[in-house]
């Protein structure tokens, strides 16, 4: 008989989180700590290891010629190698905390339209989050010190809301009633703690279920998956402009909350797709077959997709309206500082949409570990640059490159995120063993 | 006209009419095709059918829009009838984005759905074999061509029965 009978592996499923590994971890930790140091050392002296950087004393003070709006300011904000460390620590929180919300995002977003096919892979999703609490605090913490805070954030400056003040922007002082420090504390503060609430709530329930069974831990996520969708779906957009938009004070757009979160959400996509392979080629996670892998891929390709849409949406209103305080935003990342924001724009580009969509088209290829591997790493690297080139121009202005210091703060990011995962991996079993979907998830074929 | 005869094969159950196409064709029956009321999975690999290439043709339809929509801005605005537009180039490059995406869309829609039409045979002058009309409701059926079968009708119908075929007619076409 040819019956196509197929052995159903064991829902119990174990990651090991070995001890040298964490180990190596955090030495690449430090690795990057001691890279920064290194790097700004040496640009200090005037060695420049990178590219598009400026060296040293050579530049300062001539980089203004593009930011035609901070002109009056010129000599007040000019930016250091201070405030490329900064904006590098800054824009690196806000890239990871969004590809560890995005866990939680997309739990919720499964629970709410039921699906069935993702559970198999609901715990690997579901040990993203457990980072939120450190690029978190970090932004609270940058935040909170003056010094930094003015580096990143042109509208704390002294005096600049003061009608009276030599410094007063009448266009910063009528947005006080959103840029103030007090609501502004309490945004990022919400943000961050309910984010993590919201995940440690979907979190419990999700290993109370595996511990008692039963509907009622399903019914529970339900709910909150629910109230975390309502919250997510305002904080998605106005974080976007707490984080990133406002670095660039005077510049706004209605399309900018939508980019950010496709750029969040197709990052954590490419995440989630790594850590499945990843955790596959190591022996784990048998459950997972071609048509999971396949409808994971769909998505990182949809989204990547969707990205390139609202992208190109922002852009070409802009082209067209032809606006001088929105194209500003452009110039400064086409011809600004010296061009130096060319390639990353450029790159960022086409790593999120020219080579994803290439790669990911066809039907076979997105069933393959090999090319679902390239579409992932290139969404992960490609992201990044979106992120660089969102906060660069802002912050670090004539300072911004890409050398050791950016490859030494991201090495140090993205260990403590790996080990913030695996550690939460190797916390429950890899699959919610007793979750009512878990059956269909085995049986899932497209 | 009965230029045609078929073996009709009746299941009460998807799994079931899934391992019968199986069993039948490992012992060398030619399957017509198989009617079910909903789609049962793996039953197109049980029938042996490779995966079809539209997506090749939903490419090239594709592209053909995004080059129709290129030529088309490119001669209208840029040659037939340059307009100025704010100050701008006669051929903006971003400008044409969204008309080459939307016929790029078009294009594949429309021929993806013809190219179906056209090639499983349901055009407006198609006229459907019904091999049995309980195939609409809650059963399962499978259809065999016994002119290109070298096994004889009594032989199959056994096979179906054998296989949990609960009903075996003949239909004439």
């Amino acid at each position: 008989m040819a019956h196509s009978t197929h052995e159903i592996p064991s829902t119990e499923e174990r990651f090991e989180f070995k001890s040298e590994t964490k180990r190596n971890l955090i030495i690449a930790a430090l690795i990057g700590v001691a890279m920064v140091a290194i790097g700004s050392f040496l640009l200090s002296k005037g060695w420049s290891i990178g590219v598009w950087e400026s060296h040293g004393a050579e530049h300062a003070g001539a980089g203004h010629e593009a930011a035609g709006g901070h002109a009056e300011h010129g000599g007040e904000h000019g930016a250091t190698l201070f405030s490329r460390i900064i904006a590098n620590i800054w824009m690196n929180s806000v890239y990871f905390i969004g590809i560890s919300v995005v866990g939680a995002f997309f739990i919720a977003y499964n629970y709410v339209a039921k699906a069935g096919w993702s559970s198999s892979i609901k715990r690997v999703a579901e040990a993203l989050p457990s980072f939120i609490i450190v690029p978190g605090t970090i932004l609270i913490i940058l935040m909170a010190i003056p010094s930094t805070r003015h580096i990143v954030m042109h509208w704390t400056h002294d005096g600049i809301m003061d009608p009276a003040s030599e410094h007063y922007d009448k266009i910063i002082a009528g947005k006080a009633w959103y840029l103030n420090l007090p609501f502004y504390f309490v945004r990022l503060i919400a943000y961050v703690a309910v984010w993590y609430f919201g995940w440690t709530q979907l979190r419990k329930y999700s290993l109370l279920e595996d511990a008692e069974g039963g509907l009622e831990n399903y019914y529970k996520s339900r709910s909150i998956a629910k109230l975390f969708l309502i919250f997510f779906a305002v904080t998605a957009s106005t974080s976007a402009w707490d984080l990133s938009m406002v670095v660039d004070t005077h510049w706004f757009s209605t399309m900018f909350g939508w980019y950010h979160l496709a750029s969040w959400h197709v990052a954590g996509l490419a995440t989630i797709m790594l850590t499945i392979l990843l955790l596959k080629d190591q022996g784990y996670l048998k459950i997972v077959n071609e048509s999971h892998l396949h409808d994971l891929g769909k998505f990182i390709f949809g989204f990547s997709i969707f990205w390139t849409y609202v992208w190109f949406s922002q852009y070409l209103l802009i082209f067209y309206a032809n606006l001088p305080e929105e194209t500003i935003y452009f110039r400064e990342r086409f011809t600004g500082f010296q061009g130096r924001y060319w390639w990353p724009f450029h790159i960022s580009l086409l790593l999120n949409f020219f080579f994803p969509f290439l790669i990911l088209l066809a039907r076979n290829s997105k069933r393959r570990a090999t090319f679902l591997k390239l579409g992932s790493v290139s969404v992960i690297i490609g992201h990044w640059f979106d992120f660089y080139q969102m906060h660069m121009p802002g912050i670090a202005k004539d300072q911004g490159g890409i050398g050791i210091i950016e490859w030494g703060t991201t090495l140090t990011f993205a260990s403590l995120f790996i080990y913030f995962v695996a550690n939460q991996l190797s916390k429950a079993n890899l699959y919610p063993k007793n979750h009512p979907f878990l059956e269909e998830s085995i049986h899932h074929d497209i | 006209m009965a230029d045609s005869k078929y073996l009709v094969g009746v299941f009460d159950d998807g799994d079931e009419l899934l391992h019968a196409v199986e069993d039948i064709r490992h012992q060398g029956v030619k399957i017509h095709e198989a009617y079910t009321p909903f789609a049962v999975h793996g039953l197109d690999r049980a029938l042996g059918y490779s995966f079809p290439r539209m997506g090749v043709a939903a490419f090239l339809f594709g592209l053909t829009g995004t080059c129709c929509a290129l030529l088309l801005t490119f001669w209208t605005m840029g040659v037939d009838w340059p307009i100025n537009i704010g100050g701008k180039n006669f051929f903006p490059f971003p400008t044409n984005v969204p008309i080459m995406f939307e016929l790029t869309v078009l294009l594949a829609a429309f021929g993806m759905s013809f190219t179906f039409f056209f090639m499983e045979d349901m055009g407006p002058t198609a006229k459907p074999i019904i091999f049995d009309v309980r195939s609409t409701d809650d059963k399962f059926v499978v259809a065999i061509d016994l002119a290109k079968n070298k096994l004889s009708e009594a032989e199959i119908s056994k096979l179906l029965k054998e296989s949990g075929a609960s009903e075996v007619n003949v239909k004439e076409v």
